[in-house]
């Protein structure tokens, strides 16, 4: 196989892009859940400031190796799904590494920071960390489950475990979109992005009102910088796997931006209006709602 | 008064070193306060960038006060609204941490009980460095109204490096707003070394603090 070594400094820069698309858009969400409560809420650059005072921070201390390699797996997790997946469909330049099968490929680095984190932070020692850390991994398990059935009722469906035929499948207008051709499949793949989002009612892992902000209660400086770096990467990646897969991909940045703002969107919504379940709770949720619609999206296909 | 040897409270039972028989029979000693924790006292970490990248660092550090929230008298009742619509410090770039290892800034809020003065000590010591005290309230000054207490310090800063004062009892959380923007200008100006200061006079102020705490069942210093 042939490979073209131009391609590394364009996916650098689609990942230059991305990081800053999420820094900004993420503040403005905060800001818009501010506003919600009728608060003014945070400056739009915010996140920068915050990225920048990590990195400065003169003193870290260490619990191991573990601890170390935690936060880079994570990194690891949200750069590779970025990564090995097209950003922009039809262009050579923004498709990245992406090549046929990269949808198993894909569905692997979805869980791969969760289980680096849950190494780095059960290394901690800190008793917050590891109840974190434990009910994270259920939750995170319990949402992938609807997700990963809707994953292959779309390799299904389209034939092909390839992101760019996947794509390809479903141009020409938005009703050769997945949402339209399979709405079950998209219906239990959102119940479970709203589960591996992080965000309120499935916030439980990090609440920071009752198990100290959980599996990073103690991380800090650089360690935390990286993972605040991941933070605004990682929603992106998982945004841009869901809309190839569902949403009909985006042909070019001003698709993908309002795109991966409105899918981000949802969560957010969902965020303000429901406060926060229990981990029994929303398994629950996510086994009941999630997967016999999942279960009736592949019966569709 | 009694004697100083007397004043002093034995440590309790589960703190002292002992031997412990595991469950296959093999015995071992144990020193709760020796091995769980590094007996090794703070370093200074003297800024070492050339200045322009110091004071851009000290810039995006007082752009983003991240506070440990933890409220030790009457004064944290004043950050509340802090966090609600009517004052909202969080467009000034000041958030709230639950932990220590990611908060840059501790406030201590009012009057401070000797045995409360042992977590704040704790919490302090785990920040990480640069991190900046600030003391509410007359009664971290001079006491206040506890002037004449058996059971408050008096003084805050013979305990801890302090930043930044707020006069008032209680300051308003619009004092507490000023108090930040003027603890940012401090920053800017790179003289909120306290730590460094912390870590410089630390016998001064281990001596100062084991005065006041007479149960001290804790390590010198918690990493």
């Amino acid at each position: 196989m042939e490979f073209d070594w131009i391609k590394i400094p364009y996916a650098l820069l689609t990942l230059f892009i991305v990081l800053n698309y999420g820094l900004l858009m993420t503040a403005i969400i905060q800001k818009m859940g501010a506003r919600a409560g009728r608060r003014y809420g945070i400056r739009f650059y915010q996140n920068y400031i915050d990225l920048i005072k990590n990195y400065s921070m003169r003193s870290k201390i260490t619990h191991g190796y573990m601890f170390y390699l935690g936060p880079v797996f994570r990194l690891t997790g949200g750069i590779g799904l970025l990564l090995f997946v097209p950003t922009i469909y039809g262009s050579e330049m923004w498709s990245n590494f992406s090549f046929s099968g990269d949808l198993i490929l894909a569905l692997y680095f979805v869980f791969f920071g969760t289980l680096g984190m849950a190494l780095g932070a059960g290394e901690s020692g800190h008793p917050f960390a590891a109840l974190g850390v434990s009910r994270g991994l259920s939750q995170v398990t319990a949402a992938e489950l609807p997700f990963a059935i809707a994953v292959f009722t779309v390799a299904l469906q389209y034939q092909t475990l390839n992101f760019n035929e996947i794509v390809a499948a479903q141009q020409g207008g938005f009703l050769n979109w997945t949402l339209f051709t399979n709405p079950f499949a998209v219906a239990a793949a959102m119940i479970a992005f709203l589960g591996m989002m992080m965000r309120s009612p499935f916030d439980v892992v990090v609440a920071p009102q009752e198990i100290p902000i959980g599996p990073p209660t103690e991380y800090h400086s650089a360690y935390l910088a990286l993972m605040q770096t991941n933070r605004n990467i990682f929603p992106i990646a998982k945004i841009v796997v869901y809309m190839n897969l569902f949403f009909g991909g985006a042909g070019s940045w001003p698709e993908f931006m309002i795109k991966a703002f409105l899918l981000y969107l949802v969560s957010a919504l969902v965020g303000v209006v429901f406060p926060r379940f229990r981990v029994e709770q929303s398994i629950r949720f996510f086994l009941i709602w999630g997967v016999p619609v999942a279960i009736i999206g592949l019966l569709w296909v | 008064m009694k004697d100083e040897q007397d004043r002093k409270v034995p440590l309790p039972d589960e703190l002292l070193p002992r031997k412990i028989k595991g469950p296959d029979g093999f015995e071992f000693e144990v020193d709760p306060l020796q091995d769980y924790f590094c007996q090794e006292p703070p370093k200074e970490h003297p800024p070492i960038y050339v200045k322009i990248v110091e004071d851009f660092f000290n810039w995006a550090r007082s752009e983003s006060l991240w506070i440990l929230g933890f409220g030790t008298g009457c004064g944290a009742i004043e950050m509340r609204p802090l966090m609600t619509p009517r004052f909202d410090a969080y467009r000034y770039g000041i958030q709230w941490r639950p932990t220590p290892r990611q908060a840059n800034l501790l406030i201590i809020s009012g009057y401070l009980s000797v045995k409360t003065l042992k977590r704040a000590i704790r919490a302090y010591e785990q920040m990480q460095s640069p991190k900046y005290v600030m003391g509410l309230g007359s009664c971290t000054i001079n006491g206040g109204m506890y002037f004449d207490s058996y059971n408050t310090i008096k003084r805050l800063d013979e305990y801890l490096p302090v930043d930044m004062y707020i006069a008032g009892c209680m300051p308003r959380p619009e004092a507490l707003l000023k108090g930040f923007e003027d603890l940012k200008k401090i920053i800017r100006a790179g003289d909120a070394e306290g730590a460094n200061h912390y870590a410089e006079n630390f016998e001064l102020y281990k001596e100062n603090q084991k005065k006041v705490i007479l149960d001290w069942d804790m390590p010198d210093y918690s990493w």
